[in-house]
Parts: structure tokens; C-alpha cells; sequence
């Protein structure tokens, strides 16, 4: 703790650009449609998104119902199976958790919390936004079309994904797939640069890098990290889509199909696996670094003490960040590579287990004797760090070539992947909604509906993807439409699958509980007035809930301090606001 | 976006200054404009969408089975009765090399707010850039007239002409991007939109000079992109 001597830190820098003009719209379509404003595009991004992924559950229902009930749903056939793996896996990795969190998230938090008025680039923001729909649109018409989405599974690894073997393979569905991948990294693009510049020149006075909340700490790494992965996943799409529309053969070897030699020759799958995964596993953190940040941000909130080693976390987001740049073959070891390759990318993979082990020990050290209250944000949150844990320890296990190898293709790994990517950051969202609905809609989520989603989906998760690691370990493969019989997976393994579908079942209509709640509170939920949660970062100190267009009135907001000053000895409150000036007063904030 | 409240001389230099800009509130990069940071942050994403581009040229050329064609042969034009290698791409390389010059000036003849000297200068450049593309339709031409495609060619493996079309189309895209970016801008200055601070028409953001050197910014990355693509496609 630091006694601030009163007078010398009331200095704050004078003010370096002066106040933005904003564009004030003039119509009911350019204020709620077409909006410029960046809270009205966070939630357009995020209805859409959320609606999307309502798709896609639907989609791992069916899944699991035929795997469950091999040949009870005579419309699941084994084309319908592979299509609905891969629409789940793209929507929820892409269109769902990258969209929610960045364009979400990131739309609404980026200016509130660093006392900006807007983004930078308001109308490229808001283009941002409708091309990300026409992303969308294009990739549901792919259900529509003759032949339906593409079954390549969401790597969409080549040949199989350009051959008429596979669905939507020589007709529609993988052109339209690639159409919109291209169309959302445009997209995203354009919003993208914008949290990015946000972040680094449109901060207020007194906001320093190192006072920024680590929400805005995340959603920005996670964004320049994916400026940097999604000209990967470009690049790949265009050559994909030159190969099966003009013929030419980047990642197609010579190939017979049908008894037919193809005009193929001479390509390299092995390319796109480097350029798919080169992305992808970047991706996996772009998804997973603002989930990280906004736990923080939630654990220190709802446990009214300042976050454990602020600084620490901010360089393990930056040096997870970094890392997982030099990390993708470990998705490639079954594809086969020189062994000091994976030897090496072994070792880079798990040396990024220690900055996210920082990260898990802070959060604890930060409920340790701290003032827990158990809102549903906190519920949430620490859902996430159980659930984290969870699926990273099994990373470590897929890290290591000798036990990725058997493993790989296996019920593990899907796990394991939906444990520490699917699971982890959607409770983080579920949390993040709980917590930021009230400063969006001026109205607190009802809390009993809230338990009752909170308990289902929490625990029905963990009874969903836990035995999973147990069929894995038998050996049952992943993206098998039906087993049949084998010798090494015994018949009682199938009750399993049955219980395990059921939880799908009901964890997904316990999502319609939380839809309920989200439309029940916008009208009849409580009045929350502007800080609820006592909370000290910018968004909860706005004149207006929800905020007005231009966020603060006449005067920008100054920053005084950092956003963790919760429970400071000697001071009147519980918590003490960023804006609240430091003269005679006391902070937790360790100035280097 | 609004100019800089100028106290550049009371900042350190050197590392400690940039250590100082990053530790400090408001701005990361004090003397860059939101326009400006935007555009660089823009180029290095574009930046790995070259270097991906090029780097899987790389592996498709070393890792096809079937020899790759001479690029001194399948790129050398008939002239006075004798094969003159590179001499088209020499031309071409000239020419964008030069648009860079003529852009450098505009901008600093934007400074100037000298209107009619920096439109010119752009109008140059567009129109360098616009000889630029013409000259890689006619190679595109005489390749496809040799019997160059996507999918095939008459010399060797196929994937040739798929990179080759591939990027120097990616590349001639962003060409022809810039040059109708060059011509809107160069229209702007000419009118004396800058001058005026007049509102542009999707964004309602007033206009300034700095668009000009925005504008160079992408200029020069795409032409310091055809130097890297020069020497992978034509050297190699």
C-alpha cells in the first residue's frame, strides 16, 4: 500500500488530442441500425453471434443423439454427421466465441473502460460489423444449398475437403465455407485495427498502459494476435478455393478418385496444415486471453480485493500471447514431421504451461481471504478456473508427442479441447453477461433463473465432457459417425455415451432458461442503477445507465489510479473508483 | 484526428523515450495520428498476408516433384530478334520504384499545403502505378499466350503458373487499390478539401493533410512487397 502525499499525483497530464467529434445520427435506421456508436455494434455482434451458436448447439445435439442412438434418426446419415461436426466446430470456434468476445466484448468494454467516446474509426467499426453478418448469412446458406455444408471437419483439411467423397465437396458447401471465412477476416479486419489503435492512442488522461483493466488487457493481445494468425487462414482459403475452382493443385497431390485420375498433381496438404494451424492455434488463445482477462477482472470485483500480481498478469497475457505463435505443429504430430521439430515444438508448447499457471495461481492468491461474494459472476468465474485447469492439465498430456500420438483422434481430445476452449471461455462469457448486463440494459439478470442455468450448465458440462477423457482412454476414435463393433471398446462403454447425450440434452434447454432471463430482465428485471456492483473501473462511473452516445457527457473521465483498489485500509468505501482523485488518499497501485 | 497538443520537447529520447510514450496515459505513439497507427498496424497484418503468400510459394516450389521452368527464359521478351531476359520486369520494377519517389514528394508537398504541386505528384504516382498494372496484364497476356495457366504450363510443374497468377494478381490488386485511393485523395487536394477541413461523405470526419502521407504509407509497402515478390518470382 501506498500513501499518496497530497498534491504531487493530482498531476495529471494535460490532454494530448482534443475531444472527438462524434457522428450523431439523424435517424431512427442510423441509431439502432446502422449505428456508428460501439455500443449498439457490441450488441448487434453479439446477438448475432449468440443466435449462431444457438445453431450450432442445436447441430452437437443431433451429434450426440446418433451417437448415442446409432441408427435411431434415420436423417442423421453418416454426410448429415460430418456436416453438423463441422458447422459446430467452425461456428462455435469462429462465427461464435472469436465474434462474442472481440466484437462483443471488446465493442462495448475497449471504449468504456479506457474513457474513450467511441472507437477510433467509428464507420469502418460499424462496417465491421455488417460484413461480419454477411459472414454468417453466407455460411447458413451453405444448409440451403444443393449437396448442403461442407463435412470436411472444421480444419478442413485437403484433399478430402475438395473431393465429391466428401459433402459438399464438389458442390456448393466448401465454396461457400471459404467465402466466408474471407468475408469474416475482412471483416474482422476492419474492426480489428480499430480496438487495436482504441488501445494503444484513444486512452484518457491518466490512463496508463499499466492501469488498464486486464479485460482490456486481453481483448487487445487477443486482437493484434489475431491481425497477425487470420492472413494465415486468408492465405489458405484463396489457395483452397483456386484448387477447387480453377484447378490448380496447391495442396492437391496427384490423386485418383472414383477409379479416376484427377488433373491434380504435385500439391502439399501438409502446406495448409501449416498455414490451418498457424492460425489455429493462436486462435485457440485469441479465445481463451480475453477470457482470462475478464475472469480477473470478474475474481477481483466479486472478491473485493485487487487482483495478485497485476503486473505479472498482464506480461503472461503478452508472453502467452507471443508464445503460442511458435506452437501449431503440435496439432500436426500424427501428420508426421522431422522428430527435432517435435521435439521442439513439444517444449514450446509446454513452456507456455508456466505463464498460464501464473495466471491460474493469481486468481487463486486473489480469493485467498478475500471478501467472496458469491454472485453469479463469481459462480461463473470460478466455474472457469475449475474447468480451466481441467482441460490445460490434459494439454500438457497432448503436448508430449509419445502420448499425443495414441491419444490423438480419439474422444480425448475432444475433451480436452472443449474442456479448455469450448467450456472454459463460454463460462466466462455466461459470467461476463451476468456481470456487464446491467450497465448495458440499466436492469440486473433475475438471480434464480440465473442459479438454476448456472448449476445446470456448469455441472451438466463437467458430466458431459469428463467421461469423455475415460472413452478416449478405451480408444474410441472422434468424428466417427458410428462405431460398429471393435474389440478394445467394451458394449457398456455405449451407456456412457447414453448419459453423456442426456446432459447434452438438458445443459442445452438450459440455455433457453438463460434466453428467458436475458428477455425477462430487459423489462422486468431489477433497477440497477449505475455501479451495482461497487465496482471501480471506468464503465460503472458513466453519467447515464445505460451509457449515453459518447459515453460521458461533456467531460472526459480522468484517471487516477489503477482499477484494483478494492478494500483499501483507510478508505471510506470498500472500493475506490479510477476517477477518484489520489491527494491525501491511499491506493494498493504499485508504481514502478 | 484532432493535431497534436505539441510538447515534443520536453520528451527523452531514444529507448528511454520509447519506454516513456509506452508507460505514459492518453498515447502509445505520440506523434501518430489515429489515421496513422491504424494504417501501419494495417500494414503488418498485410504484411503476413504477403509473407504467407510467399512463404507457401516457397514450400509448393521446393517440394513439387516436377522441375520448376527458368524464370531468365519464361520471362525474357523477343526484341530486335534476340531473347532479352527480365527486361519487362526490369521496366515494371523501374516504374514502381519511381511512383514511390513521386509519392515521397506529394507528401512533402502536402506539408507545404502546396495544392496544386501535391495533386500532381499524385496524379503521377497514380498514373506510374497504373503503367505498373498495365504492363503486368501484358506479361499476364503473353504468358497466358504461351500457354501459361493456372493449372498448367508448357515447361514444367504447374504450380508455377498458379503462384505466379496467384500473387502478382494479389499484388496487382493492391496496386490497383492504391491507385484509386491515389485518385480520390489527389481529388480531395485538388478541390481543397483539406484546407477547408470539409467532412468526408461516408465518415463525417474532417479531412486533413495527413491523408496524403497515410496514403504514401500504403503506397510504399506495396512497392517494398513487389521487391520481395521481384526477387522471389524473377532472381530466383
Amino acid at each position: 500500500m501506498v500513501e499518496i502525499p497530497s498534491g504531487s499525483a493530482d498531476a495529471v497530464p494535460t490532454a494530448e488530442v482534443e475531444d472527438v467529434e462524434l457522428y450523431h445520427p439523424k435517424s431512427w435506421w442510423t441509431k439502432y441500425v446502422f449505428s456508428q456508436d460501439a455500443k449498439i455494434i457490441a450488441v448487434q455482434y453479439s446477438v448475432t453471434a449468440i443466435s449462431i451458436g444457438l445453431v450450432a448447439l442445436v447441430l452437437s445435439w443431433l451429434m450426440r443423439l446418433q451417437l448415442a442412438f446409432p441408427g435411431y434418426f434415420a436423417f442423421i446419415d453418416a454426410n448429415h454427421y460430418y456436416q453438423f461436426i463441422t458447422m459446430h466446430g467452425m461456428i462455435m470456434v469462429i462465427y461464435l466465441l472469436t465474434a462474442l468476445f472481440l466484437g462483443g466484448f471488446g465493442n462495448y468494454l475497449i471504449p468504456l473502460m479506457l474513457g474513450a467516446r467511441d472507437m477510433v474509426f467509428p464507420y469502418a467499426n460499424m462496417l465491421s460489423y455488417w460484413i461480419y453478418l454477411l459472414a454468417v448469412l453466407i455460411l447458413v446458406a451453405g444448409f440451403f444449398v444443393p449437396g448442403g455444408p461442407t463435412g470436411a471437419g472444421w480444419t478442413l483439411y485437403p484433399p478430402q475437403a475438395v473431393l465429391s467423397g466428401t459433402p459438399g465437396g464438389s458442390d456448393w458447401g466448401i465454396l461457400l465455407m471459404l467465402f466466408s471465412l474471407i468475408v469474416f477476416i475482412i471483416g474482422f479486419t476492419m474492426g480489428g485495427l480499430n480496438y487495436v489503435v482504441t488501445v494503444l492512442q484513444g486512452r484518457a488522461r491518466g490512463m496508463t498502459l499499466m492501469r488498464m483493466p486486464l479485460t482490456v488487457w486481453g481483448i487487445f493481445t487477443a486482437t493484434v494476435m489475431a491481425l497477425l494468425a487470420f492472413p494465415a487462414l486468408f492465405v489458405a482459403c484463396v489457395m483452397m478455393l483456386f484448387d477447387r475452382l480453377l484447378g490448380t493443385s496447391f495442396f492437391m497431390p496427384a490423386i485418383v478418385e472414383m477409379g479416376e485420375q484427377l488433373q491434380h498433381g504435385g500439391g502439399s496438404p501438409i502446406l495448409f496444415q501449416h498455414l490451418f494451424w498457424f492460425f489455429g492455434h493462436p486462435e485457440v488463445y485469441i479465445v481463451a486471453l480475453p477470457a482470462f482477462g475478464i475472469v480477473s477482472d470478474l475474481i477481483s470485483t466479486h472478491a473485493r480485493k485487487n487482483i495478485f500480481g497485476y503486473r505479472m498478469m498482464v506480461w503472461a497475457i503478452v508472453v502467452i500471447g507471443a508464445l503460442s505463435f511458435i506452437v501449431w505443429a503440435h496439432h500436426m504430430y500424427v501428420s508426421g514431421m522431422n522428430p527435432a521439430f517435435g521435439f521442439f515444438f513439444a517444449t514450446t508448447t509446454l513452456i507456455i504451461a508456466v505463464p498460464t499457471a501464473i495466471k491460474v495461481y493469481n486468481w487463486v492468491l486473489t480469493l485467498w481471504r478475500g471478501d467472496i461474494h458469491l454472485t453469479l459472476p463469481m459462480l461463473f468465474a470460478l466455474a472457469f478456473i475449475v474447468t480451466f485447469v481441467n482441460g490445460g492439465l490434459t494439454g500438457l498430456f497432448l503436448g508430449n508427442v509419445v502420448v499425443d500420438v495414441p491419444l490423438s483422434d480419439t474422444l480425448f481430445v475432444v475433451a480436452h479441447f472443449h474442456m479448455v476452449m469450448g467450456v472454459a471461455p463460454i463460462l466466462v462469457i455466461f459470467g461476463a453477461i451476468y456481470h456487464w448486463y446491467p450497465k448495458v440494459t440499466g436492469r440486473m439478470l433475475d438471480d434464480v433463473l440465473g442459479h438454476i442455468h448456472f448449476w445446470i450448465t456448469f455441472l451438466g458440462t463437467y458430466a458431459i465432457f469428463f467421461p469423455m477423457h475415460y472413452l478416449g482412454l478405451l480408444g474410441m476414435p472422434r468424428r466417427y459417425h458410428e462405431l460398429g463393433d471393435t474389440v478394445f471398446v467394451p458394449p457398456s462403454a455405449n451407456t456412457l455415451n447414453i448419459f453423456i447425450t442426456v446432459m447434452a440434452l438438458v445443459v442445452g434447454a438450459a440455455q433457453i432458461v438463460f434466453l428467458l432471463n436475458l428477455v425477462w430482465s430487459l423489462f422486468k428485471g431489477r433497477e440497477a442503477g449505475g455501479n451495482p456492483w461497487r465496482a471501480t473501473t471506468l464503465e460503472w462511473q458513466t453519467p447515464q445507465t445505460p451509457p449515453a452516445h459518447g459515453n460521458w457527457g461533456k467531460d472526459l473521465p480522468v484517471v487516477y489510479r489503477w482499477a484494483y483498489d478494492y478494500s483499501v485500509p483507510g478508505a471510506a468505501d470498500d472500493f475506490i473508483p479510477q476517477t477518484q482523485p489520489a491527494s491525501g488518499g491511499v491506493t494498493r497501485e504499485v508504481v514502478a | 484526428m484532432a493535431q497534436s497538443l505539441d510538447n515534443s520537447d520536453f520528451r527523452p529520447t531514444g529507448l528511454r523515450g520509447v519506454a516513456a510514450d509506452f508507460s505514459s496515459d492518453q498515447r502509445a505513439f505520440k506523434t501518430a495520428s489515429w489515421g496513422k497507427a491504424m494504417m501501419w498496424i494495417f500494414l503488418l497484418s498485410d504484411t503476413f498476408v504477403f509473407g504467407c503468400f510467399l512463404l507457401a510459394y516457397m514450400t509448393a516450389r521446393m517440394s513439387t516433384p516436377v522441375p520448376w521452368p527458368n524464370p531468365s527464359e519464361v520471362f525474357a521478351l523477343h526484341i530486335g530478334g534476340q531473347d532479352v531476359p527480365l527486361i519487362l520486369i526490369a521496366i515494371m520494377t523501374f516504374v514502381l520504384i519511381s511512383s514511390s519517389g513521386t509519392m515521397a514528394m506529394a507528401v512533402n508537398f502536402g506539408y507545404r499545403r502546396e495544392r496544386g504541386r501535391t495533386a500532381a505528384l499524385m496524379l503521377a504516382t497514380a498514373l506510374l502505378g497504373a503503367t505498373f498494372v498495365g504492363m503486368q496484364a501484358f506479361e499476364w497476356t503473353k504468358l497466358i499466350s504461351e500457354g501459361v495457366r493456372p493449372w498448367e504450363n508448357p515447361w514444367g510443374a504447374p504450380q508455377f503458373g498458379s503462384t505466379f497468377f496467384m500473387i502478382t494478381g494479389f499484388h496487382g490488386t493492391h496496386v490497383t487499390i492504391g491507385v484509386i485511393f491515389l485518385l480520390i485523395v489527389a481529388r480531395k487536394v485538388w478541390r481543397g478539401d483539406y484546407d477547408v477541413a470539409r467532412r468526408g461523405f461516408f465518415t463525417s470526419r474532417k479531412g486533413q493533410y495527413e491523408s496524403v502521407e497515410i496514403m504514401g504509407l500504403y503506397w510504399h509497402f506495396v512497392d517494398l512487397v513487389w521487391v520481395f515478390i521481384f526477387a522471389f518470382f524473377y532472381l530466383w
